[in-house]
């Protein structure tokens, strides 16, 4: 009877998706191995990184199949529970966590295995965000609505910016996609690049201009307006709070951000050349991947890639042993992959019968696509170096298994659409 | 609900967008731009460090303390080793064979790509030979960096030294050093570490598939150039430094001299000293062990860590203390029948002088008068008891900088030993103490100590007629001259300028008159003020101790010298001292009778018996004479040193 039912949900996976994720963490393996591969020791080794990749894909796989196993109704039921476990492990981490390279991110769990609970924490918000808004159906027209969905997200966000690991917070913006899609105004997603591009401002424009600039174009909207009194109440309210917000960014720059960071935020903004050799990785990663040039220099042909230049070669800056050794071609055919599988997930979130199930769709989605773009984005300095793993590709267990949950906990969903959550 | 639903298109069309843009730059970088491209004729970018040099350590006259002299280390990339000549580079490079599979092997383990250390610090001779021939040596090249020479073989205490940077170090410098660095480790070396390290530089050089350099990636675009270290110029003058440490050879001790107004460190050995250039170079470790032997403890730099009781030299301070308060003025005198008696305590005294005030107290190093005056201070009615009088005192020698560290700027410092009411209650187990318990402090002993410094500082304050600056070793740091705020700050030791001209009168008599204790340290045509001290060693035969400045108006030196089991006060520490006052005022000693007691001093061999004598005792600072450890070399003194002044 078990065995039929299995079957019946295995019949109704999508392979396609699996067919994806299987293509890629291969693209994965195949490149830590030439980003570690040691040209006068070619036998294979199962303690190197891609010795150790190899068995974190198998045992993604079978976790992987094994959350297939599953009873759908669980990731609903448990959703607070996987929330409130992650929560916690979130502040255990402040205060046992180890310290590694200047973030307490990582609990060990004895026999050299630690736990990354940042990484968990994606999944674990994913579900309740996803329960809430199948449960209650908010429409985020009310106030009340958007807080409890915002304070889900902001929770681990805050914790884990306290690792402090801007990276993995700044991940947890993605929900805002899900809570758009559920109806939250497309005004909040504006909003929210008007932050980024006022953040951006406010390091090339002196305060002195850009607040005349903010006061200006304020007030021309607040005269527009000024026979509709709630409009022209708006305009001032909007115009208020970016000022505020603009100083509240010059404090935090000062007080929250290390010197690392901050160094890093304005090399991409070009404010500094290269001190100290910050900048360097983020040039050396560019001279990689633009050596590869069209066709790429072939499978462990990259020499850029192979000499240490480019650090955390085959975690953070995979990419680069793509770009470098597999040319354009390579890299068009990667963010082909991951943009077909984005697509897609989205397509299979839109067919489902739950909104739970849409949404966690949504969620995940929207997380690999934020990994995806910040960390491409860095690899090729269109973005600052925050250091966050390319999803299936980039070397490490805790990443890798915790976009598997994430993408098969929606596989199990989906194979089970007709069924009622 | 169908509004909703077309959001969907929105959220994918941003996917869709964003990987354009993805692709957009990608294409960019890789096809349309040769910015990013490192051709295939450039095989290979390398980051080459150039090295600093570090900042040069200046004397106070700018004469060369500490220098560079360049090295060169053999460097090498494993995986660009082709089959060679082994036998010929360890020929070369002065190395056997397993010292170089071991070596090799190393760096393998290391990297297979990156540049390793294969030999460090060769000598510029073995360079010019290697480099010749490195053709021979494929996936082998040399890197040049620059080590610690020091002309004088001076000061190796108050310079310190590099060493190369351990793990630890490593990690807590946040990305500034890389295996193979060198860092400050002791003295201004680790003091100054920062200003004197200065910054490494990077060239991207690239190079073709035979490994042959091709320039530097993007016209040096992304390079940047070393910037030496700050050159410091340090307090020391190095002419009595080099003098005071000939005068120790082969005594254990310390001399601190300070120029007053200014809180500057003249002269400040520590003996047994070393010679600093053994802590360079290949056989730095070899040496440094060898060192560490020596039963006298090399490394114990003994001006800022040895304690010592003040002894007699504490008794200006005690006046001081006596005039401010008002429990005496100059002309007070006390009955010294030869000792003073308290309770069942009694204090010898070494003279016959009846009733005694301060100038022939001070002079003649009188006990009574000095336990009178400390007595005096602790009954003042002014306090409920004596314990709080006590505490008042303790606070009131404590502004002369005694009982804690004075914040010399180097690493090491100890705070001397003085201690409040609260620690001889708990002592006396809450029994009600008085001044007899502890009337060994008014002749400095008892429960104080002090390091050689602080006690060349109390002379610096008597100096200045009531303050001092806090005791440095830097004049200026740089270009512009910088110089901590904290190092020009007076600090008032809260006694009044008009109480210091009697003590200094006491001072003056006691180095310039006939009956002083310290007439061993007159200088002809200078008027030194002093104060000789002989501190009881438990441990064996007593400790010299002089104290003193020089001239008595508009003093230009206080100095401290402490020869350990060298007995009497006015035996060796006190014409140590004059000698270098006269050499520091004067540049150089004319009469020819002080130029031979010079001589003399510098050949006498005071050290204790090795405490293990079956051991056999290990010549290792290069003092050929320390083998015999007799405990003295005597030597008919030259020109009668005026040895029949028995008093003390
Ligand atoms: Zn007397």
């Amino acid at each position: 009877m078990i065995n039929q039912q299995s079957n019946r949900f295995f019949f109704n996976v999508d392979w396609i998706t699996i067919l994806v994720y299987v293509a890629l963490c291969i693209v994965g393996f195949v490149n830590i191995y030439a980003s570690v591969f040691n040209v006068s020791d070619t036998s294979f080794n199962f303690s190197s990184n891609y010795g150790k990749q190899l068995i974190y894909i198998v045992a993604g796989l079978v976790l992987g199949f094994s959350i297939l196993l599953l009873e759908a109704k669980f990731f609903s039921v448990f959703s607070p529970i996987v929330y409130g476990v992650t929560i916690i492990l979130l502040i255990v981490v402040l205060i046992v966590g180890r310290n590694v390279g200047g973030n307490q991110a990582w609990i060990s769990l004895g026999g050299g295995f630690r736990l990354q609970p940042s990484e968990f924490a994606k999944f674990g918000t994913a579900l309740l965000l996803a329960r809430y808004i199948g449960n209650f159906n908010p429409k985020f027209r009310d106030f009340k609505s958007i807080a409890i969905a915002g304070l889900i997200m902001l929770i681990p966000l805050t914790l884990i910016m306290l690792q402090p690991d801007a990276g993995s917070a700044l991940v947890f913006l993605s929900f805002m996609f899900p809570m758009y899609r559920e109806g939250l105004s497309g005004y909040f997603l504006l909003i929210f690049l008007g932050m980024i591009v006022l953040f951006i401002a406010d390091f090339l424009v002196p305060i002195q201009i850009l607040i005349p600039i903010i006061l200006s174009i304020g007030g021309f909207f607040v005269y527009q307006n000024r026979r509709k009194q709630k409009l022209m109440f708006s305009a001032v309210l909007v115009t208020a709070v970016a000022i505020a917000y603009l100083f509240l960014v010059k404090v935090a720059y000062e007080k929250v951000l290390k010197p690392h960071q901050r160094t890093r935020i304005e090399l991409i903004l070009g404010l500094k050349m290269d001190p100290k050799g910050v900048g360097y990785n983020v040039i050396q990663s560019k001279i990689a991947i633009g050596s590869g040039q069209l066709t790429g220099r072939g499978f462990l042909e990259g020499t850029q890639t192979k000499y240490g230049y480019v650090p955390a070669q085959s975690t953070d800056f995979i990419f680069s042993t793509i770009g470098e050794e597999w040319g354009f071609a390579g890299c068009t055919i990667v963010i082909g992959l991951y943009l077909f599988l984005l697509l897609r997930l989205i397509n299979l979130a839109e067919r489902q019968r739950s909104t739970f199930s849409r949404v966690y769709g949504y969620c995940v989605a929207c997380i690999l696509f934020f990994h995806v773009f910040i960390n491409i984005g860095m690899a090729i300095g269109i973005v600052p170096v925050i250091g966050i793993p390319l999803p299936f590709i980039s070397y490490g267990g805790s990443s890798l298994w915790s976009f598997t949950i994430l993408l098969f906990i929606f596989l199990k969903l989906d194979s089970n659409r007709m069924g009622f959550i | 609900m169908d509004n909703l639903f077309n959001r969907k298109y929105i959220v994918q069309g941003l996917f869709i967008l964003i990987s354009l843009i993805l692709l957009g730059t990608l294409f960019y970088i890789q096809v349309f731009s040769d910015k990013y491209f490192l051709s295939a004729k450039f095989n290979v970018l390398r980051r080459i460090y150039t090295f600093p040099a570090r900042g040069v350590i200046l004397d106070r006259n700018e004469k060369i303390l500490v220098q560079n002299e360049p090295v060169y280390d053999l460097m090498v990339i494993p995986n660009e080793v082709k089959p060679f000549d082994t036998i010929a580079l360890c020929d070369i490079i002065g190395i056997d064979t397993v010292r170089f599979h071991k070596n090799f092997r190393k760096a393998v383990n290391q990297s297979r790509f990156q540049p390793n250390i294969l030999e460090k610090q060769l000598s510029v001779n073995i360079y010019q030979t290697l480099s010749e021939q490195l053709s021979r040596f494929p996936g082998f090249f040399v890197q040049s960096r620059t080590i610690r020479q020091y002309p004088d073989s001076i000061a190796g205490h108050f310079v310190g030294y590099i060493k190369e940077v351990t793990k630890k170090d490593i990690e807590r410098s946040e990305g500034y050093y890389r295996s193979g660095d060198y860092k400050g480790k002791s003295g201004v070396e680790l003091a100054y570490e920062k200003e004197l390290r200065g910054e490494r530089g990077v060239v991207n050089m690239m190079y073709d598939a035979k490994n042959v350099p091709k320039g530097s990636y993007a016209e040096g675009k992304f390079d940047t150039a070393a910037v030496s270290g700050e050159q410091l110029i340090s307090s020391l003058d190095i002419r009595i430094q080099k003098m005071g440490e000939e005068l120790m050879k082969n005594k254990i001790g310390s001399i601190v001299a300070i120029e007053p107004a200014t809180g500057e460190i003249l002269a400040f050995v520590s003996s047994p000293g070393y010679d600093p250039n053994l802590m360079v170079g290949r056989q730095q470790g070899n040496n440094y062990m060898e060192l560490l032997k020596n039963p006298n403890r090399v490394f114990n730099i003994r001006p800022i860590m040895g304690y010592y009781s003040p002894g007699s030299a504490f008794k200006p301070l005690d006046a001081l203390i006596g005039l401010q308060e008002g429990v005496i003025d100059p002309n007070t005198t006390f009955f010294c029948p030869h000792y003073y008696k308290a309770g069942n305590l009694k204090v010898k005294c070494e003279h016959y002088d009846g009733d005694i005030a301060l100038r022939l107290g001070l002079a003649r190093s009188c006990n009574t008068y000095a336990c009178y005056v400390f007595q005096k201070l602790i009954t003042q009615r002014k306090y409920k008891n004596q314990r709080i009088a006590y505490d008042a005192w303790q606070k009131k020698v404590k502004l002369w900088g005694l009982g804690d560290t004075l914040g010399v700027d180097l690493p090491g410092e100890r705070t001397g030993r003085l201690y409040d009411a609260a620690w001889y209650s708990e002592k006396y187990k809450q029994r009600k103490w008085g001044y007899t318990n502890v009337i060994s402090l008014a002749i400095g002993q008892g429960e104080m100590d002090a390091t050689p410094l602080q006690m060349a500082n109390i002379m610096a304050a008597i100096a200045n007629r009531g303050y001092y600056i806090k005791p440095h070793l830097v004049k200026s740091i740089g270009k512009n001259h910088v110089i901590s705020k904290e190092y020009v700050k007076k600090n008032y030791v809260g006694v009044d300028t008009r109480h210091f001209n009697p003590v200094i009168d006491g001072m003056q008599d006691a180095v310039n008159a006939p009956w002083g204790t310290a007439i061993e340290s007159r200088i002809d045509g200078i008027v030194m003020c002093g104060k000789t001290g002989t501190v009881q060693n438990p441990r064996g035969k007593n400790h010299s101790v002089f104290i003193g400045f020089a001239p008595r108006d508009n003093p230009k030196i206080a100095i401290a010298v402490i020869v350990e089991n060298a007995g009497y006060g006015g035996s060796y520490a006190a014409p140590i001292a004059s000698y270098l006052t006269e050499k520091y005022l004067k540049d150089s000693i004319t009469s020819k009778a002080r130029l031979a007691q010079v001589e003399w001093m510098k050949n006498q061999v005071i050290l204790p018996l090795p405490p293990k004598p079956k051991i056999k005792a290990k010549v290792i600072s290069g003092d050929s004479t320390a083998k015999d450890s007799t405990e003295k070399k005597v030597l008919p003194r030259p020109n009668n040193i005026r040895q029949t002044i028995s008093t003390k």
